[in-house]
């Protein structure tokens, strides 16, 4: 076993002990704090991955501001989240079965499947050809994207204001 | 090497491990949490499929940043409507927001 796979199972450990944290805690800010741990281990794997670009975009936006909006999110709606509120609804058993069958069937796939893995290497310049990629083949949708981020943030700005009494 | 397998399989499990936060959590919140793991772990999938099977063409690594660039809109938008829906009806309890059902 190299230092590289056992790096890998180290961070493999941490993202999904930290997953199920997640959607197991019962106290809302812990699962966020926790989030952020697995969304770290993801840009982890990233880099094991030799996609340096992708790790540092993973820390800017998921750590950086999903997950600061999300404690936000936490914060501002906090009053309801006392500890008598049951953290599952009634379904839970169903949605526990489907996951767990859904991670079988997936593990199966995976295991038997005839992986065409390639023997080329990355290019050794991947952040400009990336960028090429990008402004050459997939130039409308970058636009699209850049269109689709200005309307989440007027839609986000609209939904989430508050109306005050006699403004309209 | 690292085989690809393993990534697949971790991902697997994040995505299903999020599956089951999206469906059996009741806070709004922690849903949406449950569908950025999800979007993590298909995330996880593309770098892998791109390392692993086509290095050379940095189509997995372009459909990545469309999935975060996606995520994140995702996730403003809907943490703006549970900011609005806990200002209106003072809970972020899903099974409480049922105006629309009969």
């Amino acid at each position: 076993m190299t230092i590289m796979q056992l790096v890998f199972l180290v961070l493999a450990v941490v993202a999904v002990a930290s997953a199920v944290g997640v959607v197991t805690s019962k106290n809302i800010f812990h699962s966020a704090l926790l989030l952020i741990a697995c969304l770290f281990t993801v840009s982890g794997f990233y880099i094991l991955l030799e996609a340096p670009f992708l790790a540092a975009v993973q820390v800017l936006i998921y750590v950086g501001a999903i997950a600061v909006l999300i404690i936000f999110a936490v914060m501002l709606t906090e009053r309801m989240m006392s500890k008598t509120v049951r953290a599952f609804n009634e379904q839970w058993w169903v949605a526990l079965i489907v996951a767990i069958c859904l991670a079988g069937v997936m593990v199966y796939v995976v295991l038997i499947a005839n992986w065409q893995i390639s023997d080329a290497t990355p290019p050794t310049d991947a952040v400009a050809a990336l960028g090429k990629t990008l402004m050459s083949t997939y130039v409308l949708p970058f636009e699209v994207a850049s269109v689709l981020l200005l309307m989440a943030l007027i839609g986000s700005i609209i939904i989430a204001r508050e109306e005050k009494a006699g403004e309209q | 090497m690292i085989p690809l397998t393993w990534f697949l399989i971790v991902a697997a499990f994040l995505f299903c491990i999020g599956l089951y936060g999206a469906l059996a959590r009741r806070n709004a919140i922690a849903i949406l949490m449950g569908i950025e793991l999800m979007l993590n772990a298909v995330n996880i999938n593309l770098i892998a499929f791109w390392r692993y099977i086509t290095p050379e063409v940095l189509t997995g690594q372009v459909f990545a940043i469309f999935v975060i660039t996606v995520a994140a809109a995702e996730a403003a938008i809907g943490l703006a409507l549970i900011i609005s829906i806990f200002r209106n009806r003072e809970t972020v309890i899903v099974e409480d927001v049922d105006m629309m059902k009969w």
